[in-house]
C-alpha cells in the first residue's frame, strides 16, 4: 500500500513529507505510549497515535517509519513539522478516531505484521 | 574497520577527535526541557549512519540510547551520554548525578515505574525503559547509587 492510499483511505489531509507519498509501506502500528513502539515495533513503516508531542517524531525516527498519522484531527505544532521534514517522514492527519482508522487501514490489506493473512 | 581518517561530523557537540582505536561521541543531555529530550540519539543515529554502519545495529544503538536519555530527563535532571564506536562493538555510557535507583531488579521489570503521571500523558512512563535498553543491547551494566547518580553501560555489537 502507499501513503498515498493510506491518505485516501483516511480522508487525511498531508501536513509534510507529500514527496514521499509514493512509497511503498507494508506495516502498520496504533498506540500512544511511545515505550511500547519501540518495545515491540519491528519494520512498521506507519505511525497512527493520537499523541502529539516532539518524541512522537523522534520515536518514528528511532524505527525509521516512513509516515505518521495523527488521529481525531490532531494537528503537530511547525516544530514538530520542521523535524519530521528533517527526518523525511510524512506527517498527515485524520478525522477518524484511532480504531476506525486502524480498522480502515487494517481490512484494506496493512496489517501489523505486514503478512496479508495477518 | 576504523580507520584514523575518520570523517568526524562538524554538528556533533563535543565530538572528539579520533584516535587509532576508538572514536566518541560526547553529548551532554538538557534535563530541563522534555521537547529536546532525544536530540543526542537523532545525532548518534546520523553519525553511524555516515560511518556506514547496518540499518540494525543504527537501531539498536539509538534506540537504547534514547530510552536513557528519556530517563535521564524525567527522573534525573539530565546527564552525559558518550558513544565509543569501538573494533566490533558500539559502546553506550549514560551518566547522570540524579536520585539513582533504589531496587535495580524492580526496576528493570516491565511495566515497573516511578515516573510521574504527567510523563505518561507525555507516551512515557510505562515502565518500558529499562528493559528496552536491555532488549536492544548485547551488555547492559547499571552501577547506582542512591543520592548519588546512576551510570549505565551498554554494548552493542556489530
Amino acid at each position: 500500500m502507499t501513503i498515498n492510499t493510506i491518505k485516501d483511505l483516511l480522508g487525511a489531509e498531508v501536513l509534510c513529507g507529500s514527496e514521499s507519498l509514493g512509497k511503498d509501506v507494508h506495516s502498520a502500528c496504533g498506540s500512544d505510549m511511545m515505550s511500547d513502539v519501540l518495545a515491540y515495533v519491528k519494520d512498521q513503516a506507519v505511525l497512527l497515535t493520537g499523541l502529539v508531542n516532539a518524541q512522537v517524531i523522534r520515536t518514528a525516527e528511532m524505527m525509521d517509519m516512513l509516515c505518521i498519522v495523527f488521529v481525531r484531527s490532531k494537528k503537530p505544532s511547525q516544530d514538530m513539522l520542521d523535524l519530521a521534514e528533517e527526518s523525511g517522514i510524512a506527517v498527515m492527519t485524520t478525522p477518524m478516531r484511532m480504531y476506525d482508522a486502524c480498522g480502515t487501514l487494517y481490512s484494506n490489506g496493512l496489517t501489523g505484521s505486514g503478512s496479508t493473512n495477518g | 574497520m576504523m580507520p584514523a581518517e575518520l570523517f568526524i561530523p562538524t554538528d556533533s557537540p563535543e565530538a572528539a577527535a579520533p584516535m587509532a582505536e576508538a572514536l566518541t561521541f560526547r553529548y551532554d543531555v538538557d534535563g530541563e526541557n522534555f521537547t529536546s529530550a532525544g536530540q543526542a540519539s537523532v545525532q548518534v543515529k546520523k553519525n553511524l549512519r555516515q560511518l556506514g554502519f547496518d540499518p540494525e545495529t543504527i537501531r539498536r544503538v539509538s534506540i537504547a540510547m534514547y530510552e536513557g536519555e528519556i530517563n535521564m530527563v524525567i527522573h534525573a535532571g539530565g546527564g552525559t551520554a558518550e558513544v565509543t564506536v569501538e573494533d566490533g562493538c558500539i559502546e553506550i555510557i549514560l551518566s547522570d548525578t540524579g536520585p539513582g535507583i533504589a531496587n535495580i531488579e524492580q526496576a528493570m521489570q516491565e511495566g515497573f515505574s516511578t515516573a510521574p503521571d504527567n510523563i505518561r500523558s507525555l507516551g512515557f512512563g510505562a515502565g518500558m525503559g529499562l528493559p528496552n535498553m536491555k532488549r536492544y543491547t548485547d551488555y547492559m551494566h547499571i552501577d547506582s547509587v542512591v543520592g548519588e547518580g546512576t551510570t549505565i553501560t551498554m554494548k552493542v555489537n556489530y
